[in-house]
């Protein structure tokens, strides 16, 4: 197995031995439990499905509620299909946790960054603001966006105002600082795309 | 799922920290490494501000050291900080007393606070 699901509690700081303050972000990963398997045979790959965070049942569908009576398992809010190598380790109904990650060193962690909305040229890409004063009208404009007649276009990829968070984004080579097999947390070094009490997607480096 | 940030934050702070404010005359003892031992380096001084941030609260102690002004910054929820002890409480009307660097001799008195 080589990821999990888990939820972000948010950040803090730890110390270690000679009094370095090591920022974390706290992640709660897990009771995650196996779903169901996705064999060769069938549909041509090795993974194993897991739910992370319970749901009240009469807030799911039927469909939801067959595929994890099927599975035996109480109906979870998060499904995520991770690659494994044999799947007779990982039992449908096997609980998984931050346990599993005790001798991990680097994760890659993918989250939904916070939601902005449509923002503009400033906010969204860092561009410089015009004079506030002094009778100008171009105080949060993004100014020109091309030439003249040549090359009478604008290019692609033109940074412009847009939607801006409310995406996928990944964070690599993070480092683990600290794994609580009981209560399900990593502690993983530096900030974690998305809000507190997101859903993060947690990958082995 | 009850758990949340400040429950780990309560964790890495340290329960019993003496009660100080800005004015305050204090010693701070922090553990310093020489080699392979381990001793304990006294750092009094007067208390310029304290920066209430929770698990990076810090103080910042201002002394004379020889005939030159030293300020250190320090973690208050530091391991190598082994203790802070209050000396002499201070009364200042200002949470922070930056303004005690402009001042020298009798100027930069500061007058007991009773407590």
């Amino acid at each position: 197995m080589n990821g999990i699901l888990a939820k972000k509690l948010g950040m803090t700081q730890l110390f270690t031995e000679q009094g370095e303050c090591v920022p974390v972000t706290v992640l709660e990963a897990g009771p995650c439990v196996v779903v169901c398997h996705r064999t060769e045979n069938k549909e041509g790959y090795k993974a194993i499905q897991i739910g992370f965070g319970s749901k009240k049942e009469q807030r799911a569908n039927k469909a939801e509620i067959g595929h994890f009576k099927k599975a035996g398992v109480d109906v979870c809010e998060h499904l995520a299909e991770f690659d494994v190598s044999d799947l007779e380790s990982w039992p449908v109904g096997k609980e998984i946790g931050a346990a599993d990650f005790a001798d991990v060193k680097q994760v890659n962690v993918s989250g939904l960054s916070k939601g902005r909305g449509f923002a503009g040229a400033i906010k969204r890409h860092g561009f410089h603001s015009g004079p506030r004063s002094h009778g100008t009208h171009n105080m949060r404009e993004p100014g020109s966006t091309s030439a003249h007649s040549y090359p009478g276009r604008v290019f692609p990829g033109k940074k412009m105002p847009g939607q801006y968070g409310n995406k996928k984004v990944t964070v690599k080579h993070l480092q683990v600082v600290k794994v609580d097999g009981e209560r399900n947390l990593i502690f993983v070094r530096g900030a974690v795309p998305g809000p507190k009490n997101g859903v993060i997607v947690v990958r082995k480096d | 799922m009850s758990l949340n940030i400040e429950v780990i934050h309560q964790e890495n702070t340290k329960s019993e920290l003496a009660d100080f404010r800005a004015g305050d005359t204090v010693t701070v003892n922090v553990k310093v490494i020489e080699g392979s031992k381990e001793r304990i380096q006294p750092f009094k001084g007067v208390v310029i501000q304290k920066k209430n941030t929770g698990i990076a609260t810090t103080l910042t102690v201002r002394k004379m050291s020889g005939n030159v002004f030293v300020e250190r910054i320090f973690p208050v929820h530091s391991p190598r900080i082994d203790s802070i002890v209050v000396d002499r409480p201070g009364k200042v009307r200002q949470s922070r007393i930056y303004y005690m660097r402009d001042l020298r001799g009798k100027a930069a008195r500061i007058s007991e606070r009773q407590v």
